[in-house]
């Protein structure tokens, strides 16, 4: 018993150290690329001495000064505005401070993004998104997952026929991702029918009882959910029947059958019961996807998510924002793969890990 | 191997998506073929001259099924093609010009546009001027501009005519095409079809030149239809095709084989390297692919050949490593492979004649069915604005309409097109790839 702690306690830790380096490095290379090589250091300079300028040329006391003394001035201020902002420093050095901050979860401020609350600090504009994202990925994944998993397993029970026929064949449909499914979807039911809004989370202005606010929430959501369903239903279903159809050829569900057990005691206990580590498996790698929801999804759809913050942020090279969703998903993504490792040993006999295996626990 | 992939002939949707992909890859060389590389930068960047004749977010031609109305075409006169040119000397050594520009109208609809472009060659400063009248099929004459100058090129805008406008009490398009009276709204009006002309009168110094033509911009235009630009999307359809299927192909080949034989190395010697590559797959897999490439494209640049070698660089240590290296490891302790090292075969003679050789077949339907992945996500990065500056594809199409709101504005066809491309091709090879897994995965041919 104690060297089954000792070895958990082990496997623990070599695992929280694996997963806080690969959060290290990916947060240190996003900061690599979002430096541009030192272009943006450029930008940013450049944009601090065009402001620096403009505020002492109206400042009413330069305009007697002579000019030599008033760029004196300019430099002076801007060397103060570099230091101040760490800019006088190499890059190499700022961006290991960059990442301490990072990874200490100061965010900081953004540049140029601003929340709809009107607050300019990074943690405030992603709370503010996170939300969103949540409940869009959060209802879509979980109901395509349970949907595709009690499909596979009612249409498993009934191999052959043409229900099970037609989800093989359209299997393929799942090639093609959620936002493009979107695209036809938006066209249908928003362009040709007008029955759906064409994207974004609420009536404009947004409904005023609770009531209503929550309906026309649902209402902006059956597209993308639908999309989503489009992209990934048939092919998981299909993977999932698959699954469980091997897993129903085994040699005691036979015997379980031959014994009389009803068909639901024997899903139950001989086939879910060993498949359950797949199946929590690829429940934490949905929900590791949901963290991110879908950039391009949520633009597609004009869903005010982390995604399309993202991609607003690459795109006015807000730094700090584009870091700050980076280390949330980093974290994030690092405790989803450390509970998905966790939980897979606690359930699966297998993988039991260490010396209580040898003791034959 | 082969008997096996003979095999994939009992699976109709095998055959159709062979045949699918067999169609793009002729599409494919016939593009490259007929439309060189350079000529499709031209087309799609070129500037004004490129463009000009063609009509302005036009449907594709054969949208005249799902109207009943046959709807206009563009049509283009000019004094050497249908039109008459009549010169006359007159006494101090200049000459009249009359140019008349005839056209058949049989369209139920009217046009989108009419411009009358004209290119005179003059010496000196004194500009001559010229007057143009309208003549419709009931024998009305209209002038529609008396005094205007002559330059060397002039784009003479008819249908943006503010006098004209007035005059008519309609835009002009319509008004110069309808047989209704004034004062009849736009939307109950109808063309008169019949022959109509235009007719250009002007003086001109001796030496000069004048030409002239006139081209009333139809509804539809080509198998694809125009964007705002005016640019036709055949020929951004066309180039599509082998750009997706290539960079489909080439990122699948880059990063499974890639992470295949890695994997089969790392297994094989074990120890650091199997160590060391399991850890990098680990941090790679926390890496998220399309931010880092959103990231890359706005801050680098957003070649495409640049994202292929990014996409396959961070596909190198993903899941697949994981599964291969499980699949090496059960290989690896086959006896064939104890009989290769016991006659003397070296480490890379071993890993590349007979560990990867027997994972082959479940390579293959992974392989195959990962194209329309980046297929997507070429697609992906071109729909939020990262596409490839200079060439056409699939995802730019969809770009441009989305950013021109194509779908609320009806233009179905703009969004349509590309996407059912797109569609076809993910199919395809999806098609074929659950195809071949069902043939190469023993566990999957039972059920």
């Amino acid at each position: 018993m104690r060297g089954n702690l000792a070895a958990l306690g082990r496997y623990t830790i070599v695992k929280v150290l694996m997963l806080g380096i690969a959060v290290i490095v990916a947060l240190y290379l996003t900061i690599l690329i979002v430096n541009m090589g030192g272009k943006l250091d450029d930008v940013r300079r450049s944009e601090i001495k065009y402001e620096v300028t403009l505020r002492v040329n109206a400042n009413p006391e330069t305009q007697l000064m002579p000019p030599s003394e008033v760029n004196k001035m300019i430099d002076r201020l801007c060397e103060l505005e570099y230091r101040r902002l760490g800019l006088d420093r190499p890059f190499f050095v700022r961006s290991f401070s960059y990442l301490v901050t990072a990874l200490s979860l100061s965010l900081g401020r953004s540049e140029n993004l601003v929340s709809d609350s009107g607050s300019r600090t990074v943690k405030r504009i992603i709370l503010e998104r996170l939300p969103a994202t949540l409940l869009l990925f959060g209802t879509a994944n979980l109901l395509i997952f349970f949907t595709a998993v009690t499909l596979a397993l009612a249409i498993s029970r009934k191999y052959g026929s043409w229900i099970d026929r037609l989800v093989v064949s359209l299997a393929p449909t799942s090639a093609a991702p959620g936002w493009f499914y979107g695209i036809f979807l938006i066209l249908i039911f928003a362009a040709v029918l007008r029955v759906l809004p064409w994207g974004g989370m609420v009536d404009a202005p947004p409904p005023e009882t609770t009531v209503g606010y929550a309906g026309s929430l649902v209402r902006h959501m059956i597209l993308p959910v639908l999309a989503m369903a489009c992209g990934g239903l048939l092919a998981s279903t299909y993977s999932w029947r698959t699954f469980f159809l091997i897993y129903s050829s085994e040699d005691y569900v036979d015997l379980a059958k031959a014994k009389g057990l009803s068909s639901r005691a024997i899903e139950r206990r001989y086939i879910l019961r060993p498949t359950l580590p797949t199946i929590i498996t690829n429940f934490m790698l949905m929900i590791i996807a949901m963290w991110m929801g879908a950039i391009i999804l949520e633009t597609v759809f004009n869903w005010p998510g982390l995604g399309r913050l993202y991609l607003q942020a690459v795109n006015l090279n807000d730094t700090p924002v584009i870091v700050g969703v980076m280390v949330i998903y980093g974290y994030l993504l690092a405790i989803s793969v450390f509970l998905l490792d966790f939980i897979y040993a606690i359930v699966d006999p297998r993988v039991r890990i260490g010396a209580g295996a040898k003791k034959g626990v | 191997m082969l008997r096996r992939l003979r095999e994939l002939r009992r699976y109709p949707s095998a055959i159709v998506g062979v045949g699918i992909i067999g169609l793009l890859v002729i599409v494919s060389i016939y593009t490259v073929l007929a439309i060189p590389y350079p000529e499709a930068v031209r087309l799609w960047r070129g500037g004004p001259g490129v463009w000009d004749d063609n009509p302005r977010n036009a449907q594709p031609v054969w949208f005249d099924w799902f109207t009943g109305d046959r709807l206009p075409r563009t049509i283009i006169v000019t004094a050497e093609d249908g039109g008459v040119k009549r010169i006359e000397p007159l006494a101090d050594g200049r000459s009249r010009v009359e140019i008349v520009l005839p056209f058949d109208y049989a369209y139920d609809r009217f046009p989108t546009e009419i411009t009358l472009f004209t290119r005179a060659t003059y010496d000196g400063t004194t500009r001559t001027r010229f007057a143009a009248t309208w003549h419709t099929p009931n024998g009305e004459t209209i002038p529609i501009v008396t005094n205007r100058a002559l330059r060397a090129t002039d784009n003479y805008y008819i249908s943006q005519d503010a006098q004209l406008l007035m005059k008519l009490g309609v835009s002009p398009e319509v008004g110069l095409l309808s047989a209704a009276a004034s004062g009849v709204p736009p939307s109950a009006r109808s063309p008169a079809k019949g022959r109509y002309q235009l007719v250009i009168q002007t003086e001109i110094a001796e030496g000069a030149e004048f030409d002239a033509k006139l081209v009333v911009y139809g509804q539809v235009h080509g198998l694809a239809g125009t964007d705002h630009r005016r640019r036709d999307l055949t020929v951004a359809l066309l180039w599509g095709t082998p750009l997706a299927l290539v960079f489909g192909l080439l990122a699948a080949v880059g990063s499974t084989l890639s992470t295949f034989c890695l994997a089969g190395i790392g297994t094989w010697f074990g120890g650091k390297v199997d160590a060391l590559f399991q850890r990098i797959t680990e941090v790679n897999m926390i890496l998220p692919m399309l931010p880092i490439l959103i990231m890359v494209g706005q801050f680098y640049s957003r070649s495409l050949w640049l994202m292929l070698g990014m996409v396959i660089a961070l596909n190198i240590f993903s899941a697949g490593m994981k599964t291969y290296r499980a699949m090496f490891l059960q290989a690896k302790e086959a006896p064939y492979i104890e009989a290769a090292r016991a006659y003397g075969a070296g480490n890379f003679r071993t890993i590349f004649r007979y560990l990867l050789p027997r994972i082959v077949p479940v390579l293959l339907p992974t392989f195959v069915m990962i194209v329309p992945t980046f297929v997507f996500l070429e697609a992906a990065l071109a729909v939020i604005g990262l596409g490839d500056p200079l060439l056409p594809t699939w995802g730019k199409i969809i770009n441009d309409a989305q950013s021109q709101s194509a779908l609320y504005k009806g233009m179905y066809y703009w969004v349509v097109e590309p996407a059912v491309l797109l569609m076809l091709t993910g199919f395809a090879f999806a098609m074929v790839g659950f195809a071949l897994d069902r043939v190469f995965n023993p566990r999957l041919r039972t059920v």
